[in-house]
């Protein structure tokens, strides 16, 4: 959905999980926008509805990028920061309260 | 007391305010929920890459000055700091990289800045659909552009802004769709000439609008009724123009309908809030130097009433000037020849905003959208169930909120709060400043129960250092 200016492409990436499966995206720049470069749409499947969705406002307003990060449930993906490693699972529905692998 | 002065966002406002404050003495800290300072409006802007800074151009540059000035004057900026709460005396509370911290003082100044106003149009729930800021937020981060097909539909200078950048991008823009009514031009002429005290802004408009025409880019006018079409993802655009149904395939759609203050935080202060026709939002009631209705609570910039970034950073300037003499670190007389270039400053980038406002106002089709176009996206209510709850009896937002979960979700209101009030307002024949608005209460934002449990009373400077 989006691709990084031809200026802006770097080598410099970091590997990161998606639901298990490993992805390499760019460096230095939020979650959202690395699933998004990396086509991962939807990003999650709405509590109410099950309705598909994925990022509307990217700076912390909508709520609509939520995603499990390193175990912890409802991150905003636009407000964290990608990094080697790391975990981030697709949320479809509603959490549960136990915790979460 | 932590501290003298407490400012809450790294826009152009709050960056102005700190530095003004830290350079009148005052022992100031400055709250950020980003990684880094600049607000929206300069976002990245300190380490942009210069192919990126290139194309956004000197506008957005001049954030860099802001930036600097701020660190020149030994502001301490705490990034990463999302504030959740903020008490009648003026105690702020925020989370900070997995630490809970209290701070407070005599003065608060909050710059929460703008949100983009919502565009509910059937479909607009669907992955493909952005608001039009993001596509910039996307840009000004990393350098990302949309790579299918992209329509920008709605009004407002930041429509143009966006599309102008996104072609120089190298983005495929498959139509310009725009929604503001031809009344809106009419209603807008008797502002013209006091927006021609301040042209500059005027030309920037005619020459972007100048660079879509070059480009070719297929631009429809007055459109109304706009749907989404697909079923799991956004395949095109759908809307009326003179009566008849126009349908554009695209992979993105991006809306916009121009901006709304950001009233989180001083809706939780339950301070005095006005609405403002011609601004079709809420906006806080202050006086020239951001003070509110509750003494030592100041706000400034896009967050008390839309007037831009320039203008948001004259008003930061300004409300640190009237903290800093309410606490007696600046006399009068000082205060009142400091102050002068920053109104004159002031005033005439907002001498532009009343034609703006006119000439970009909403149409009814957004501030009131069809039934079955969904509101509140965070719990799926739809403009048909407000409507019905009217009917039955609702009279606000709360008693709506309360009977169908309507604003209740994890953003709490942010995005459907404005519309919601417009909606009842219609229904039940009274203006939007009767019906009122969301009640707001702490935590600002979903946050860990950590953010609790770890309170610490004083703040841990170790993990900024």
């Amino acid at each position: 959905m989006f691709k990084q200016m031809a200026e802006v492409v770097t080598s410099r990436t970091v590997e990161l999980y998606v639901d298990g499966k490993l992805i390499q995206v760019a460096e230095d720049q939020t979650l959202a926008l690395a699933l998004m470069q990396a086509g991962v749409t939807p990003l999650r499947h709405t509590a109410v509805s099950g309705e598909p969705r994925a990022p509307l406002c990217l700076m912390g307003v909508c709520f609509d990028c939520l995603v499990q990060v390193d175990g912890r449930a409802n991150v905003q993906a636009c407000m964290v920061r990608v990094s080697p490693g790391m975990r981030v699972v697709l949320q479809h529905g509603a959490r549960a309260l136990e915790p979460q692998s | 007391m932590t501290h003298d002065l407490i400012v809450i966002g790294a826009g152009p406002a709050g960056m102005a305010a700190a530095t003004m404050g830290a350079t009148l003495g005052l022992k100031t800290v400055l709250l950020d929920e980003q990684p880094q300072s600049g607000g929206q409006i300069y976002r990245n802007v300190a380490t942009v890459h210069p192919a990126v800074a290139k194309l956004l151009g000197a506008d957005y540059l001049h954030g860099a000055s802001l930036v600097e000035a701020m660190n020149a004057a030994g502001v301490d900026v705490r990034h990463d700091a999302l504030a959740w709460d903020v008490s009648r005396d003026l105690k702020v509370t925020a989370f900070a990289k997995g630490t809970a911290l209290q701070f407070n003082a005599p003065q608060i100044i909050a710059a929460s800045g703008a949100l983009e106003r919502a565009s509910p149009i059937p479909g607009w729930t669907l992955p493909g659909v952005m608001n039009a800021g993001a596509a910039q937020i996307a840009l000004k981060s990393s350098g990302s552009v949309p790579s299918g097909r992209t329509i920008l539909a709605g009004g407002g200078p930041l429509l143009y802004l966006v599309a102008c950048q996104l072609l120089d991008a190298g983005a495929n823009i498959a139509g310009i769709v725009e929604t503001s009514p031809a009344s809106n031009r009419i209603a807008a002429l008797k502002y013209l000439p006091r927006a021609l005290g301040a042209a500059e802004y005027l030309f920037k408009g005619v020459k972007m609008m100048a660079r879509l025409r070059r480009a070719g880019v297929p631009w429809f006018k007055n459109a109304s009724s706009l749907s989404v079409t697909g079923n799991v993802q956004a395949e095109g655009l759908s809307f009326d123009v003179a009566g008849t149904r126009h349908t554009i395939a695209a992979d993105l759609v991006l809306l916009h309908h121009g901006v709304i203050p950001n009233t989180q935080i001083s809706r939780l202060m339950r301070v005095d809030h006005v609405w403002s026709d011609a601004q079709r939002a809420f906006t806080v009631v202050c006086d020239a130097y951001g003070q509110t209705s509750m003494p030592g609570f100041r706000v400034a910039g896009d967050g008390a009433a839309i007037g831009g970034a320039l203008a948001a950073q004259n008003s930061g300037a300004l409300a640190a000037l009237g903290a800093a003499v309410e606490l007696g670190k600046l006399s009068r007389s000082d205060f009142d020849r400091y102050v002068i270039p920053y109104h004159r400053a002031r005033d005439r980038d907002l001498r532009v905003r009343p034609f703006l406002d006119a000439l970009y106002c909403p149409p009814a089709g957004i501030t009131e959208p069809v039934d079955e176009a969904i509101v509140c996206r965070c719990e799926e209510v739809t403009a048909g169930r407000i409507r019905e709850m009217a009917s039955l009896g609702c009279q606000g937002p709360n008693q709506t909120k309360f009977f169908s979960r309507c604003g209740m979700g994890p953003c709490q209101g942010r995005v459907c709060g404005g519309v919601v009030t417009q909606i009842l307002a219609k229904e039940l024949c009274k203006t939007p400043g009767e019906i009122g608005a969301y009640r707001i209460r702490a935590p600002l934002k979903p946050v860990p129960v950590a953010a609790f449990s770890g309170l610490a009373e004083s703040s841990d400077e170790s993990i900024w250092h």
